[in-house]
């Protein structure tokens, strides 16, 4: 395992990619961004079997399909960390002749992205596919997929949750980033999702909670924890209660911040809680 | 003219079944989706053989089309089907983002397509589907004319790199296309060469277009017959020729006249060579109950209306 603060660096310096890259063009989503920088920096650091460089079929490694596009920043960021494309190019976010879009995409060629994802509720779909292409192909590596809570609103989710389950689709782990809020406000008031772990356990899957879903060593062994169970004929949850906005405190525990870009003053304010690390872009 | 036999009258759909079961035994990475639709979409035969290969997802089409554009991810060719309706309308935004926008090797099998699908009625009759899939940038619209094009189409776009929308339909309908033609992605066939006017067909008017040039002939009018299957990208060569020749066309497809076939060759005459144009195709309405006969005659979509547009078509010249 990498030395639990090298990943936190990395965490630390991600935020700062998000704030940045946000604040730089005036538009993108930092909230959940921020909320879910612990998990894909594990993910992509610590969890993944990943080959070096990057091609679209990906056989021979774990796959990641982001289904809450909109995240984009932080996606960008650890692709970019981790050596997918160089870390500059995070200064071109949403601009002009990009390969960072505003969602992420595989239209320009941009290196770790396997598929669009922004109008929500299609990843699990993808990821079931790409997952029951590796059972055809005898690759024994997994699917790991990310889904907002309130994108669960979306009806094709469950259709892919039913037919996951239903198929035995044992080689996929996809993550609920349960964090409560959402465009319009939290979703208990927007409209209440209920209880999703119930929810997927009465649909046939095997669901692990992370109740500290912005702790590295919580986030690190819940995703052992479900890698643990794989294989096992049913898909794999984690619920990973999140704070939206986290690492920034007047950016947390509200639903503000979902798609708004902070000030130059609120910048400052923000980096000065996430020093320097690993050096800026 | 030359003259064109119908083999025995059989569904396009059957068709698409036929090749998915030469695809099965002939190319490891072809796999097939449906959504509750296995029996009317004739693909039982590739299922028994490569039961392995197919994925039955339920009446849940978007899932289909996300689980398509996966599967691809890991080189696999997915044909994913139901009719045309569901496989387009329901699921336009799967389609947009998932698969055209990604970019990925999914084929859209669609059966049931325009009003010859009958008694069911206008919920299932889609006619706006070659709009919906020909506007979708980098996507492939085919719409083949009978059992053995189909055939042919769907052994075609298993070698073909990119998102295809492939359309045919539920009637027995004559077969009359060489069994062993060659099937081009965007090459339209010239079925018949005539000097007095142009008419291009796709999907199930084809037969009754060449049904209406006989019938030309015999008042003296000399129609050249084209049979264009692939909408998008379209054989702009061809229809160009052809109406340079011929001074006037007439366009004719099971699909609303917004969106359509004819749509896309108005638009291309308007910018290089503008020619007088009759449109064979349904008027910005829905379907209804009926009979495929009944419904082509009381939409205008059938030889005797070929005829009366060519008539038409000619005095504009």
């Amino acid at each position: 395992m990498a030395k639990l603060e090298e990943l936190q660096d990395i965490v630390v310096q991600t935020r700062r990619d998000i704030l940045r890259m946000v604040h730089n063009v005036n538009s993108g989503h930092p909230g959940g961004s921020l909320g879910c920088t612990e998990f894909l920096v594990a993910l992509y650091n610590e969890v993944m079997e990943l080959k070096d460089g990057f091609d679209m079929d990906g056989e021979g490694e774990d796959l990641f399909f982001l289904s809450n596009g909109h995240i984009s920043p932080v996606f960008y960021s650890v692709l970019a960390r981790k050596g997918y494309f160089p870390v500059d190019e995070l200064g071109t976010f949403r601009l002009i002749d990009s390969r960072l879009q505003g969602h992420p995409t595989t239209h320009e060629g941009l290196p770790g992205v396997r598929v669009a994802s922004g109008s929500l509720g299609q990843g699990m779909s993808v990821a079931i596919g790409a997952a029951l292409a590796k059972k055809l192909n005898g690759d024994q590596h997994l699917v790991f997929s990310l889904h907002g809570d309130g994108e669960l609103q979306e009806g094709q989710n469950w259709e892919a949750i039913m037919y996951a389950a239903g198929n035995k689709v044992d080689n996929l782990i996809a993550t609920v980033d349960r964090n409560g809020q959402q465009i319009d406000g939290p979703t208990n008031e927007v409209l209440p999702l209920g209880d999703l772990k119930q929810k997927f356990e009465a649909f046939g899957w095997d669901v692990v909670e992370v109740a500290k879903g912005n702790d590295l060593e919580a986030v690190i062994a819940g995703l052992n924890e479900a890698k643990s169970r794989t294989g096992k004929g049913k898909p794999v949850c984690i619920m990973l209660d999140t704070v939206m906005g986290h690492g920034v405190d007047f950016m947390m525990y509200t639903h503000a911040w979902h798609g708004k870009a902070p000030n130059d003053e609120q910048l400052e304010t923000a980096l000065s809680q996430n020093p320097v690390t690993l050096g800026d872009y | 003219m030359k003259k064109y036999i119908d083999q025995g009258k059989n569904d396009t759909r059957s068709g698409y079944g036929a090749a998915m079961t030469e695809l099965g035994r002939t190319n490891p990475n072809v796999v097939a989706l449906c959504a509750d639709l296995v029996g009317s979409l004739k693909i039982q035969p590739f299922i028994d053989e490569n039961p392995e290969r197919f994925f039955q997802v339920g009446i849940a089409e978007a899932n289909m089309m996300g689980i398509a554009a996966g599967l691809t991810i890991g080189g696999k060719i997915p044909f994913a089907s139901s009719f045309a309706n569901f496989a387009t309308g329901r699921v336009y935004d799967q389609i947009r983002q998932s698969i055209a926008y990604s970019d990925k090797n999914v084929k859209i099998c669609a059966s049931h397509a325009g009003i010859t699908l009958g008694e069911d009625g206008a919920t299932h009759q889609i006619l706006e589907d070659i709009g919906l899939m020909k506007m979708l940038p980098g996507m492939t619209v085919i719409n083949p004319c009978d059992y053995n094009q189909t055939k042919a189409a769907t052994l075609a776009i298993a070698d073909y790199e990119g998102p295809v929308y492939l359309r045919f339909g539920r009637p027995k309908v004559a077969n009359f296309t060489p069994e062993d033609q060659k099937f081009e992605i965007g090459k339209a066939l010239m079925l018949n060469e005539g000097t007095d006017v142009t008419i291009v067909a796709t999907g199930h008017l084809v037969w009754e277009a060449l049904i209406a040039a006989e019938k030309l002939e015999e008042q003296g009018v000399s129609a050249e017959v084209i049979n264009i299957h692939t909408i998008k990208p379209l054989d702009e060569e061809a229809v160009l020729k052809s109406v340079k020749k011929t001074g006037c066309i007439v366009t004719c497809e099971e699909h609303n006249y917004l969106g359509g076939l004819g749509e896309s060759i108005s638009g291309l005459l308007a910018n290089q060579h503008p020619t007088p144009q009759e449109f064979i195709a349904t008027k910005d309405t829905f379907g209804e109950s009926g009979t495929p006969e009944q419904l082509m005659e009381k939409y205008g979509l059938n030889n005797k209306a070929i005829v009366e547009a060519v008539l038409k078509v000619m005095k504009k010249k």
